[in-house]
């Protein structure tokens, strides 16, 4: 009984390492490439999301929806690109800080005022409204398996493009040095926006696919945002390699801490302390590691090359 | 020559729309309710009850001309502490009426007491001010906080579930929560989760749950926590084998976002839209055709502390200079109430009757709560011993 539960656990832990690289993945080229801290990155989380629900409100398709959802919030990334971000690619990190916080504050509120302040929720698609039993009591969503499929799926892509295509050449080499790349002869600027744009649909995509499990309000994008800044930091800014094992580790690190913490600590102390420090010691469990990391790897476990 | 003239133009203008304005009001209450982050759903409900209150009686409270000033305290307790030193000190409010959430409550509640004004609670009920530390300035026309969580482990103990696990958030309010079930219940807690206060993803919960098979869970996770545990329960298979009983949890602020996944779901709590006297229905009735939204209990007990406002300046003719007499007459709590059975005890929290609510769908398509049956009647809580009031 005791190793099913620690399979089932690992698969949840798999599940939400998953999400967290999808969004990890777009945040990580952009500081990467771009050297851009864009802390709005959780709000384009939480947009993808709402488009979905609005979407499915008209539409009444998931797929179409989703579909649709993305083509939002692309263009919705891309605008604010062109309006915002694009003046701030030369300033320094602070300026950068304090102008997509400030994005934040207001796609926060935007939303309120748009969709209402109350939680919405988006069904599953009928084609994936089913379950497994792995274990005695428990269904797994299909959806849950399905979000890991995409998200592998999205892995596997980035790393095809990032390694055998030209594009991914330029995505490293502007990781590496891109004022080199700009001397070269490439349009940087083209290059960044395509980057910006891909970043920001891949956080789209993240709040679309997850949106039939968490209820969809404003500030959703917060919380995870601060996740996937750790684990850019664990894995190396600017490698998508370091974002998809750092995010795997952290999603299982949580996961598995927080379901077996208080056992664990019931070993070497009584059960009503080691309901109180377990819980605890698990919410610091991932923060813990990256002081780890950080100590040993400055740069992160799988720094871009050359940084 | 003409300067004087037009100052004793301005005066006598000045003179006659002050004097205009004193005779529109006469009695003037301020709303303080968190409007803005994740629980403003909370907030607006209080607000709508509040101002629907004062539109059906007509724009008057005790025959009173009543102007209503309405503010967000971000759920920010020093922002709280400035907004109701402006209501008190610059708005000159003869009523405060709020908050939702108990530490905005203990953060506002001595600039607004201590400036002789009257604090009606229609939410936050804390243990703290229903003791030793009670106010006469202050009523509440919700509960204490504990009742809620007692009318679940009650019901649990009467029903004959035995083996229980409690869900809450790592914070006071959850293990008082914890705490307010194990009082009534006495069979086996299996484990108590104390989970980061705003956790969206449960799977390692629900895992753990599945793996324990207790007969119920006891869940005390208040908005968005509440919408995906909810949720993601009824999608592990898990709502088909054990009890969900909660406080909190599925209301009428969550339902919408929760639907199917929630029926059948247990809840406390001192109402429900379907309580059946007339004035209820009359209530949720145009509430609905208001705001298009079944009203939570955060609506009507702030539509109570209107009609509470409403009967004690009847009482005192609208003289508000006598607080003692006003005092008096809110004690009578001469309304009626749209929980039928009201009284205050000696420390100002309501003696009522309190209910385990099931969620149902209505004709109408929406969600509500729905009476299953009375757990407490006539219950008191067991601070009011400790009130030096009499």
């Amino acid at each position: 009984m005791a190793g099913t539960l620690v399979l089932v656990q690992t698969l949840n832990g798999l599940q939400f390492g998953v999400l967290l690289f999808l969004i990890a993945a777009g945040l990580t080229l952009v500081f990467g490439v771009m050297d851009f801290v864009n802390l709005a990155h959780g709000v384009q989380y939480m947009l993808g999301a709402y488009l979905a629900v609005a979407f499915y409100g008209v539409v009444g398709n998931f797929f179409i929806a989703l579909v649709l959802a993305l083509l939002a919030a692309l263009a919705f990334g891309l605008l604010l690109e062109f309006l915002v971000f694009r003046h701030l690619y030369g300033r320094d990190h602070l300026d950068q800080v304090i102008a997509t916080f400030g994005i934040i504050l207001f796609l926060n509120h935007a939303v309120k005022v748009i969709w209402g302040a109350a939680p919405l929720s988006l069904p599953v698609p009928d084609l994936f409204d089913g379950s497994v039993v792995f274990m005695d009591g428990l269904r797994y969503p299909i959806w849950r398996l399905m979000i890991i499929a995409s998200g592998l799926a999205v892995a596997a892509g980035l790393y095809l493009m990032v390694t055998f295509t030209r594009f991914g050449m330029l995505i490293r080499a502007g990781a590496t040095n891109a004022r080199m790349v700009s001397a070269l002869g490439v349009n940087i600027e083209r290059l960044f926006m395509i980057v910006f744009g891909f970043g920001t649909m891949l956080a789209g995509f993240a709040g679309i696919m997850i949106a039939p499990i968490l209820s969809v309000e404003p500030g959703m994008g917060d919380n995870i945002l601060i996740l996937a800044f750790v684990v850019i930091v664990i894995g190396g800014i600017g490698s998508i390699r370091g974002a998809f094992l750092g995010a795997l580790l952290i999603g299982l690190v949580d996961t598995l801490g927080r379901s077996f913490s208080v056992d664990i600590l019931r070993l070497a102390m009584a059960p009503s302390p080691a309901r109180i420090v377990g819980p605890a010691i698990a919410s610091m469990l991932i923060y813990l590691l990256m002081a780890v990391v950080l100590y040993l790897r400055p740069t992160g476990l799988f720094p871009a090359r050359g940084r | 020559m003409k300067k004087p003239t037009l100052i004793l133009a301005l005066a006598a203008a000045f003179g006659l729309s002050l004097s205009a304005a004193q005779a529109q009001q006469n009695l003037k209450v301020g709303v303080l309710a968190t409007l803005s982050g994740p629980p403003a759903v909370l907030g607006q409900q209080l607000r709508n009850g509040f101002t629907l209150a004062v539109k059906t009686l007509g724009g008057k409270l005790g025959g009173l001309n009543t102007e209503v000033v309405v503010d967000d305290d971000g759920l920010k307790p020093d922002v709280a502490v400035d907004k109701a030193k402006e209501l008190v000190d610059r708005d000159k409010v003869d009523f405060v009426v709020g908050p939702i959430f108990s530490n905005i409550l203990a953060a506002i509640m001595k600039p607004v007491t201590d400036a002789g004004v009257i604090l009606i609670s229609p939410n936050a009920g804390s243990s703290s001010f229903a003791g030793k530390d009670c106010n006469p300035n202050f009523f509440v026309t919700s509960y204490q906080n504990d009742q809620i969580h007692q009318v679940l482990g009650q019901y649990a103990q009467d029903s004959g579930i035995k083996k229980v696990i409690i869900i809450v958030p790592n914070y006071q309010a959850g293990k008082d929560a914890a705490a307010g079930f194990k009082q009534k219940f006495s069979g086996e807690v299996l484990d108590e989760m104390y989970v980061p206060l705003g956790q969206l993803d449960y799977s390692a919960e629900l895992s753990k749950i599945a793996d324990a098979k207790p007969d119920a869970v006891f869940a005390f996770l208040p908005g968005g926590m509440g919408v995906n545990f909810v949720k993601q329960f009824r999608q592990a298979g898990l709502a088909d084998k054990i009890t969900f009983l909660s406080a909190f949890t599925v209301d009428e602020s969550t339902l919408p976002a929760q639907q199917d996944a929630a029926l059948g779901f247990y809840g406390g709590a001192n109402w429900a839209p379907n309580l059946d006297n007339p004035q209820n229905k009359a209530f949720v009735d145009a509430y609905l055709k208001e705001y298009n939204a079944v009203p939570a209990t955060y609506a009507f007990q702030a539509y109570d502390a209107a009609l509470l406002i409403d009967s004690a300046v009847r009482l005192v003719k609208g003289d508000l200079s006598n607080k003692d007499a006003l005092r008096a007459a809110m004690m009578k709590a001469d309304f009626k109430s749209l929980r039928g059975s009201f009284k205050f005890n000696t420390n100002h929290y309501p003696i009522q009757d309190f209910y385990l609510v099931k969620v149902a769908k209505r004709p109408d398509g929406k969600y509500e709560t729905e009476i299953d049956k009375k757990v407490f009647s006539n219950y008191g809580d067991a601070f009011a011993k400790d009130c030096p009031m009499k």
